[in-house]
């Protein structure tokens, strides 16, 4: 099992991050009786799935951990056709979770009808147990507009049966809407002396020799998020026991290939060289890495190594063209663009500065 | 809908008013209203403004007295964006339901006027709206369109003419503290006038989002709730974070704004809300010229409507932002055309 899962925190008491956030949440399913809809938002790795299921088991006791994977089929009729629609559903008997942002256009159906099924299927209020289910939702905010819309009037009809937990990175991209009928719990990412504790902790119940310095530096890796410093962690765990105190910290693969890539843009600028970009970034989108990820990647290596009169220029072209590939289909041409934007910035920058000299 | 019980009843389904005469700060709206359901005779009408100002509430309220709960089922179609509303609902269930007729009928104290209600929440999210234009006609005997939306731009014209209009208005600071402060009666709740004034700041005229606050920092933190719990749930961001920011974006530095942008995400605030309050801050600056306010706005405008897409564009326009002061301040105007 993976560190990152072993030592995810089970319960609400049990958190070595966000304590404050834990204890409020406990409050508010234990004094009273019910529990409104709550939307954590927040950077990844910050923790936010880990309170949630934290929360889940406060709330329903062990069973909640008892999840079953379910490739569920919804059959919806839109009219004149029938839809099917295939989702990945996570569901125990208290609850179903499931991201479905991952249907696309048609993932309002699949919210309303799920919402709705649930609302039929009310479990009896018996002593101690609650009489509403919870629908985790991932993701929102990868949610379609008419999916968001369409839950709004939803959560208010069935919240006797129902309760929604969204979970999003961005709660910008969630309309206003849906925020305000929702608890907002803001998840910030712990920060370097928080993910200290957590991997001392860890290195304690492995009972690893950490020598002093280590674990900071893993931290400062990590871009203050929790699941990758701890993936680190155990990565140098493998590579190399016992630690010595200026170990390498090994980068994960497909950054360093996207600092590759850098490099080849700022050491040649030519069509010849594009067109083994070209390869290179089939070769991270075949890897599944999102082109978001990967655009914003290279905007932080090439901002690293270019001047900065560049920098102001480069980054607005990188979102300019990151805006373009969300309203697009196919990132690749996106991605393109931008790495042909820059070699022509930079190489009119290089041009210029010869001339000067000249 | 299911039964609800008093406990998991959100305080917004709570205290919304029942009754027309009960809406606050409405009072054209409720003028009319009253007298229509004297005179048991309305026009279609087109309610539209801000959210949380009591369009819904004053919809349902006017159905509910018109008809009563007996007919209410019968003579009042409700559909919102929670509904399926494609081309082929309009066709069918609105046409279907419009063609009906009814009598009118006296029962049990309500008027029950000889028409039925259609209710369209949320309409500036319905797609096919031009199907519905000669069905509101052919069957305006019989049936009064109700339309809801936030912008009357969104609809379109020949619907909208065929309206009564009624702005709602977003609700002044008396009128949301009044309402405000009978809730925490009700539910035992001590506010201080500080907490009070925070929590109509920051609703901003909308009083569902200040009874959903007030419910969700009840819930956290107890019966006295203080400004700053208020500000813990509404998600506004802390007044320093904001500052530290605008003054990394006047220093200039490129690596300065981006450190302190990489912060901001990993904090986890909105960024919609970021940009709203660093808009804020920049409208009041003293030290910014008024010309570079100009320039500022137009560039957090744009960047507020890509900015949803990407964290980038924060950086890079605040970078912007940063630069465009900086070369102000040094009287580099020429520099300014290329932003």
């Amino acid at each position: 099992m993976l560190w990152v899962d072993k030592y995810r925190p089970k319960t609400l008491d049990k958190l070595i991050v966000h304590q404050d956030i834990a204890q409020n949440l406990k409050k508010l399913v234990t004094e009273q009786q019910d529990c409104p809809h709550l939307l954590f938002y927040g950077p990844s790795g910050a923790g936010k799935k880990t309170l949630i299921m934290a929360l889940l088991r406060q709330i329903f006791g062990a069973s909640a951990d008892k999840v079953k994977v379910e490739n569920k089929t919804w059959k919806v009729d839109a009219g004149t056709r029938n839809i099917d629609v295939e989702l990945t559903t996570l569901s125990s008997t208290h609850h179903v979770e499931m991201s479905p942002g991952d249907a696309g256009f048609q993932d309002r159906y699949v919210v309303q009808e799920i919402i709705k099924e649930m609302a039929k299927n009310r479990p009896i209020d018996t002593k101690g147990k609650r009489g509403f289910k919870v629908l985790v939702l991932n993701e929102v905010d990868r949610l379609s507009r008419e999916a968001q819309h369409s839950l709004r009037r939803t959560m208010e009809k069935y919240s006797a049966s129902c309760r929604l937990i969204l979970c999003c990175n961005s709660s910008s991209k969630v309309t206003e809407a849906v925020r305000s009928r929702c608890l907002n719990i803001r998840i910030n990412a712990p920060s370097e002396d928080e993910i200290v504790k957590v991997l001392e902790f860890i290195g304690k119940k492995e009972g690893l020799q950490l020598p002093a310095g280590f674990t900071p530096r893993i931290a400062q890796k990590s871009n203050r998020s929790l699941r990758r410093a701890i993936l680190l962690f155990e990565t140098c765990r493998v590579q190399q026991y016992p630690f010595t105190p200026n170990q390498a910290i090994p980068p994960m693969d497909w950054e360093q290939y996207v600092a590759e890539i850098a490099s080849d843009i700022l050491t040649e600028q030519s069509p010849k060289r594009l067109f083994q970009i070209r390869g290179k970034l089939y070769e991270l989108l075949t890897n599944c890495i999102p082109p978001e990820v990967i655009l914003k990647r290279l905007l932080s290596e090439l901002l690293k190594k270019s001047d900065a009169e560049l920098k102001l220029e480069v980054s607005h072209w990188a979102a300019y063209y990151e805006h373009r590939m969300r309203l697009g289909q196919k990132a690749i041409f996106h991605l393109e663009a931008f790495v042909a934007k820059f070699m022509s910035i930079y190489k009119s920058f290089l041009l210029s500065q010869f001339a000067a000299f000249g | 809908m299911a039964p609800m019980f008093p406990t998991s009843q959100p305080w917004v389904e709570k205290y919304r008013p029942k009754q027309v005469k009960d809406v606050a700060h409405q009072d054209e709206v409720v003028r009319v209203l009253t007298n229509t359901l004297q005179t048991a005779n309305c026009p279609h009408m087109l309610f539209y403004g801000p959210p949380g100002t009591g369009k819904t509430t004053t919809a349902l309220a006017i159905a509910h007295q018109l008809f009563g709960p007996q007919l209410y089922k019968s003579r009042v179609l409700e559909l919102n964006a929670s509904d399926d509303r494609g081309i082929n609902v309009v066709r069918t269930k609105i046409k279907d339901f419009a063609a009906v007729a009814v009598g009118s009928s006296r029962q049990g104290g309500y008027p029950c006027p000889p028409f039925k209600i259609i209710i369209l929440d949320e309409a500036d999210s319905m797609t096919e709206d031009n199907a519905l234009r000669r069905t509101m006609e052919t069957y305006s005997k019989v049936t009064r369109f109700f339309f809801i939306c936030n912008y009357i731009s969104r609809i379109i014209e020949p619907l909208a003419s065929r309206c009564a209009k009624f702005r709602f208005k977003p609700l002044n600071e008396d009128v949301m503290s009044s309402r405000i402060l009978h809730i925490c009666n009700e539910e035992g709740i001590n506010l201080d006038s500080e907490a009070l004034s925070t929590l109509s700041s920051i609703s901003q005229g909308d009083l569902r989002r200040a009874i959903t606050y007030l419910q969700s920092a009840a819930r956290l933190f107890g019966s006295s709730i203080t400004s700053r719990d208020l500000i813990n749930v509404s998600g506004v961001i802390p007044e320093e974070a904001i500052q530290s920011l605008f003054s990394a974006c006047k220093s200039g530095h490129f690596d300065l704004a981006d450190s302190e942008v990489n912060n901001v995400i990993a904090e986890g605030y909105p960024v919609s809300q970021m940009l709203s309050q660093l808009y804020d801050v920049i409208v009041q600056a003293v030290d910014v010229s008024d010309e570079q306010k100009a320039r500022i706005c137009k560039k957090l405008g744009e960047s507020d409507k890509v900015v949803l897409h990407f964290f980038c564009c924060v950086t890079c326009n605040l970078f912007l932002l940063g630069f465009s002061s900086v070369w102000h301040l040094c009287g580099v105007f020429s520099g300014f055309n290329f932003i």
